[in-house]
């Protein structure tokens, strides 16, 4: 995992002696490896193994009195919380979140009570820092319960703000949370940054599918068109995009409130496609119908899990009621494609 | 949240006024704005707004609050029922989720 903070880790200036040992000072500025790492795990690429070594950290020259900020150990959003920090004093607490960011780490318990007490004790915090506050991620209400850490350790966990680009105007306003500070946003460019990372997991998923989508379609289409055997992956990978980036990106403008239900609605682009290519040949059409709207449901659903505003039992109904009709449409498609192909 | 919503009467948040001392620390720590402060209690203004994080309940000093919390992304639940099923079967592919 981790392992320790030495003078490898990103951004490293130098050592700050302070009552608790040496701290290592951190740059604010990102270098090219930074911003190259951070594109790469918005292409999933390495994005499981993109961490730094939990501990306390140093921002400029803090001193006894400069504020800490707690953050996770995934490395985007340490950089993210490092860089908002330019131009200031501060002391950087980052938790052995194994890699996750701090929403979904707080929600399996690693952002947690449990792991801020025994950081807190680690860094030997109260040594470092004259005051007791430590400022929490607001995300991380879900996995801190603030008054267990006072009566553990002693230290105030306040929970700031939800976005890091918030917090220089809340440590400039006397740590007050202010009304946008702590409403999620869910803007375009949030969900356009979701999309690669989404797309390149379900194309991963579904390499079986697109495997037998070409080997169904080389042994039914007919010899004289041999792109033809291509139409049945095409198709499948329309509807993929569809539910993968389709989805996300038009998600406050598409039909209904549940995401099956938006992914349906959008897998009909892919049907039309089909439509115009056979002339509308019923043949043609229906497996469409029946396949391509469950596929691009089935990738909306997944995208639940990406989004701020969906709940656990709202998830659960969803799942229950729309994934037995998504597979039966979808089974109900490949028969009727592969159904009038064997004469008989 | 402004601009989206998801279903209907389905989330599991409850309140129990009479322990409620209105701190307002649930209407601090949740992202929805689920939560207003009057009369010195709590009140749920927008149950459907409700993500199941768990914040409030968490961080309720009343234990006033209860909220059925947990791992809200398909895959996830998914992994769950399956791992439910076929409980001996550990590990497997880790799910996209994060």
């Amino acid at each position: 995992m981790g392992g320790g903070i030495d003078e490898s880790v990103p951004g490293f200036l130098g050592w700050l002696d302070t009552p608790a040992g040496k701290v290592a000072r951190i740059a604010t500025e990102w270098s090219a490896a930074d911003h190259l790492g951070a594109w790469k795990v918005r292409w999933a690429i390495g994005r499981m193994a993109y961490l730094v070594p939990p501990g306390l950290y140093a921002v400029g020259t803090p001193d006894d009195s400069s504020p800490v900020v707690v953050t996770a150990n995934y490395k985007l959003t340490w950089d993210l919380v490092r860089r908002v920090l330019a131009g200031r004093d501060a002391w950087l607490l980052v938790l052995e979140t194994h890699g996750i960011n701090v929403w979904c780490a707080a929600g399996k318990g690693t952002f947690g009570t449990e792991e801020l007490v025994r950081r807190i004790a680690a860094v030997r915090l109260g040594d470092v820092v004259a005051h007791r506050t430590a400022l929490l991620p607001l995300l991380s209400a879900t996995g801190v319960c603030s008054r267990e850490v006072r009566s553990a350790t002693g230290f105030e966990a306040r929970f700031a703000t939800i976005r890091a680009a918030d917090l220089p105007e809340y440590l400039d306003n006397g740590f007050r949370t202010t009304g946008p500070m702590r409403r999620l946003t869910f803007t375009l460019r949030e969900r356009m940054a979701l999309v690669p990372v989404d797309c390149i997991l379900a194309l991963a998923a579904s390499l079986p599918v697109l495997a037998g989508c070409l080997l169904a379609g080389a042994s039914l289409a007919k010899s004289s068109r041999s792109v033809e055997a291509l139409f049945p992956a095409l198709s499948f990978l329309g509807a993929l995009l569809c539910g993968t980036a389709g989805v996300p990106l038009l998600l406050p403008w598409l039909p209904g409130r549940a995401f099956s239900i938006k992914g349906a609605f959008l897998g009909l682009l892919p049907v039309a496609a089909v439509g115009v290519e056979s002339a509308w040949a019923i043949r043609s059409v229906l497996p469409a119908l029946l396949c391509l709207p469950a596929a691009s449901a089935f990738f909306a659903l997944n995208f639940t899990g990406s989004t701020p505003y969906t709940s656990r039992s709202g998830v659960k109904k969803e799942i229950r009621r729309a994934l037995p009709v998504m597979g039966l449409s979808a089974l109900a498609g490949v028969a009727a494609w592969v159904a009038p192909r064997f004469p008989g | 949240m402004r601009g989206y919503a998801y279903l209907k009467d389905v989330a599991t948040l409850a309140l129990n006024r009479e322990r409620c001392t209105g701190c307002g620390v649930c209407a601090h720590v949740c992202p929805q704005q689920v939560f207003v402060i009057r009369d010195r209690k709590s009140k749920i203004v927008d149950r459907d707004a409700c993500m199941e994080c768990g914040a409030c309940a968490l961080n309720c000093p009343a234990d006033a609050l209860s909220v059925d919390a947990g791992v809200g992304c398909a895959s996830g639940i998914l992994t769950e029922w399956w791992r439910e099923r076929f409980p001996r079967k550990r590990g497997g592919p880790a799910s996209g989720c994060c």
